[in-house]
């Protein structure tokens, strides 16, 4: 049972000579050391170890334009220069394979089916930061990926691409695999770290940012899964090549994990700038909405970003476009509702989550949380009362900005939007108690 | 002691792949996990010493996660994923048909200590709503069918 059943473009991938993380995923094959190198695997690698320096290639990945893939967008090259050039303590390279924000499931399909181009990215980063000990942080429940992923790693090391004085060029390089307790703040950078340390996955207070204070107080990079595999495919192909997929400002190609109402939810590469009813509708990717139904809306980048409704959705799925709606692109998930979905219901689901994942550190985002909850449930119980919508705005403005770490800002936004979208729908579940759409999913 | 001898010294060879000790907590409260199905005081404090950290250091990183409980469940611990795009598909019916199956509420262990039944938050596994993890297996694209055959296949095994 290694082999996730989740769907993938890769046979569009492998006719599109521009697509490349998902290349080979559908080759079984793949996770072996033997096969990813006759598809080219380590190649960047040995290009790097064989003649870059560690500038060379920050440089490359910041002309590159790839910003990161975990969700905030930062550019990956510029994140990797601010590692202080002097300093004489260790360095760390941690790679966030914490996946768990609902709607994303692209991550563990690289871990799964192609680990050892996690392992290629990782391993170029770390040495862009002079790192000798790099960690990947998996969460728990992936018992496969964790396991594909120690394969991996004894594999490179038996053949030479990580260890010692690996391609004989004098650098050293080893690995550490880690698995989380069950926790979806530990994907949150510095929960990570603190939760990698062996304490309780709470955010720390910034600065210091992790590049200058992260893992045991040294200097921490903390990269996405799939912004570390589109490294070596950078260093291959060049800079330009890759700032000339998708947009101006947002280069590249990214995966999108496609859930919901569709008829072919999956996971799909595509550049950068894609159209998002393209993805939805077209047979190639979404197939069209569920039964044929209406669209009623779609969050287009995990459960933290805000709403985008049907007039919304012929836009380009890249990071400014989304930005400029009120959105974000987040972690690429697209998650589409039709016709059928109360709003308060939806919300009362992604309200619970970000309730139940508070970590707890800081008032605003743990009672606030727990407030939301309540009054959203006895909305959709059907015991809501006059001016709840007002309370409900009330508590998010007192939220939003006032927190240590971003959840706090997450919780809100999906809410926010929904009230600006169908404040109408959330009047009425309150003056007649109860959903102004019936939703009952059966599972068939 | 609770833990055996295998054990303590998986433990002990995780602990070197660390620069500090105490990076091993998580590690060790998963092996003790694997071994047991379960992690209280008794085992915190055999941990302490094993990988020499304070007895607290160790209670205080279990009690925040959801994959150490200190109580042990059934043989099979069934996770229904209840986020949004499983929910968008059915989860919450997937619960109330598992709940009607095996005569247990969420949250409860069948008589014979053979499953326990609880609900999660999103597994990664979206796009293949609705889905549940079995201890370590993921099963996905859930239909009511493929259900019944999964409870009954490890009924039998049983
Ligand atoms: C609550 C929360 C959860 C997060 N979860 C993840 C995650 O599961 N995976 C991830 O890569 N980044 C996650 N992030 C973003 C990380 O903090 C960090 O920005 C990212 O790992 C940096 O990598 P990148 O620059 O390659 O995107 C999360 C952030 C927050 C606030
Ligand atoms: S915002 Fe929430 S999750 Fe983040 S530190 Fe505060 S309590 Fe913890
Ligand atoms: S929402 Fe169920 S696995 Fe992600």
């Amino acid at each position: 049972m290694f082999y996730s059943p989740v769907r993938t473009n890769a046979a569009q991938v492998a006719k599109d000579e521009n697509l490349h993380l998902f290349r080979y995923v559908e080759d079984p094959d793949q996770c072996k050391v033997d096969t990813f190198v006759a598809h080219g695997g380590y190649e960047a690698w040995k290009k790097v170890l064989n003649g870059m320096s560690a500038d060379e290639v920050i440089d490359v990945v910041k002309k590159s334009g790839l910003r990161g893939r975990g969700g905030a967008g930062f550019p990956t090259g510029m994140k990797w220069s601010f590692v202080p050039k002097d300093s004489t303590k260790p360095r760390y390279l941690c790679c966030n394979a914490d996946e768990s924000e609902p709607g994303t499931c692209k991550d563990r399909v690289l871990l799964e089916r192609d680990p050892h181009s996690v392992i290629e990215g990782m391993a170029i980063a770390a040495y862009a930061i002079k790192c000798h000990l790099m960690f990947i942080y998996i969460r728990g429940e992936f018992a496969y990926a964790i396991e594909r992923m120690k394969q991996a790693r004894d594999e490179a090391l038996a053949k030479g691409h990580l260890g010692k004085n690996i391609y004989s060029s004098g650098y050293d390089l080893d690995m550490v695999i880690y698995s989380g307790g069950g926790a979806y703040i530990c994907g949150e950078e510095t929960a990570l770290l603190n939760s990698l340390e062996g304490h309780r996955g709470q955010p720390r207070i910034r600065p210091p940012f992790p590049a200058i204070e992260g893992l045991y107080a040294s200097p921490t990079i903390v990269n996405n899964v799939e912004s570390l595999a589109s490294v070596p495919y950078i260093i291959k192909r060049g800079a330009q090549w890759y700032s000339s997929l998708g947009t101006e400002k947002s280069s590249g190609t990214k995966i999108f994990s496609l859930s919901g109402h569709v008829k072919q939810p999956g996971n799909y590469e595509v550049a950068l700038g894609f159209n998002l009813k393209k993805l939805i509708y077209d047979p190639q990717y979404g197939g069209g909405i569920l039964g044929d139904k209406k669209l009623k809306g779609v969050i287009p980048g995990g459960a933290s970003t805000p709403f985008l409704t049907p007039e919304m959705i012929d836009i380009k799925l890249d990071y400014e476009s989304l930005q400029e709606v009120g959105s974000m692109l987040g972690s690429g998930a697209v998650i589409v509702f039709h016709e059928e979905t109360c709003i308060v219901w939806t919300i009362l689901k992604l309200t619970h989550f970000f309730h139940h994942e508070s970590c707890g550190k800081c008032t605003p985002c743990r009672e606030g949380t727990a407030w939301l909850e309540q009054i959203i449930r006895r909305i959709e119980n059907g015991q809501g009362r006059d001016g709840d919508i007002e309370k409900i705005e009330d508590i998010c403005n007192n939220i939003l900005g006032r927190t240590i770490c971003p959840l706090g800002d997450a919780a809100v936004m999906p809410i926010q939007s929904s009230i600006k979208h169908w404040r109408d729908e959330w009047q009425y579940h309150i003056e007649h108690k109860k959903c102004m759409v019936e939703t009952h999913f059966e599972f068939k | 002691m609770i833990l055996n001898q295998t054990s303590i010294q998986k433990i002990k060879e995780r602990a070197k792949e660390f620069p500090q000790k105490k990076s091993a907590i998580l590690p060790a409260l998963t092996i003790a996990y694997q071994q047991e199905g379960y992690v209280d005081e008794a085992i915190y404090r055999e941990l302490a010493k094993i990988i020499d950290v304070p007895y607290v250091e160790i209670a205080e990183a279990a009690t925040f996660y959801t994959m150490f409980p200190k109580k042990p469940r059934g043989k099979y611990l069934i996770q229904v994923c209840h986020n949004i795009s499983c929910a968008l598909l059915g989860a919450d019916s997937l619960v109330e048909y598992l709940e009607n199956k095996l005569k247990i509420k969420k949250g409860e262990t069948t008589e014979d200590n053979l499953f326990t039944l609880i609900t999660v938050e999103c597994l990664g596994s979206c796009s293949t709503a609705p889905m549940m993890q079995i201890n370590q297996d993921y099963y996905e694209n859930l239909t009511p069918e493929k259900v019944n055959k999964i409870i009954e296949e490890l009924k039998a095994k049983a």
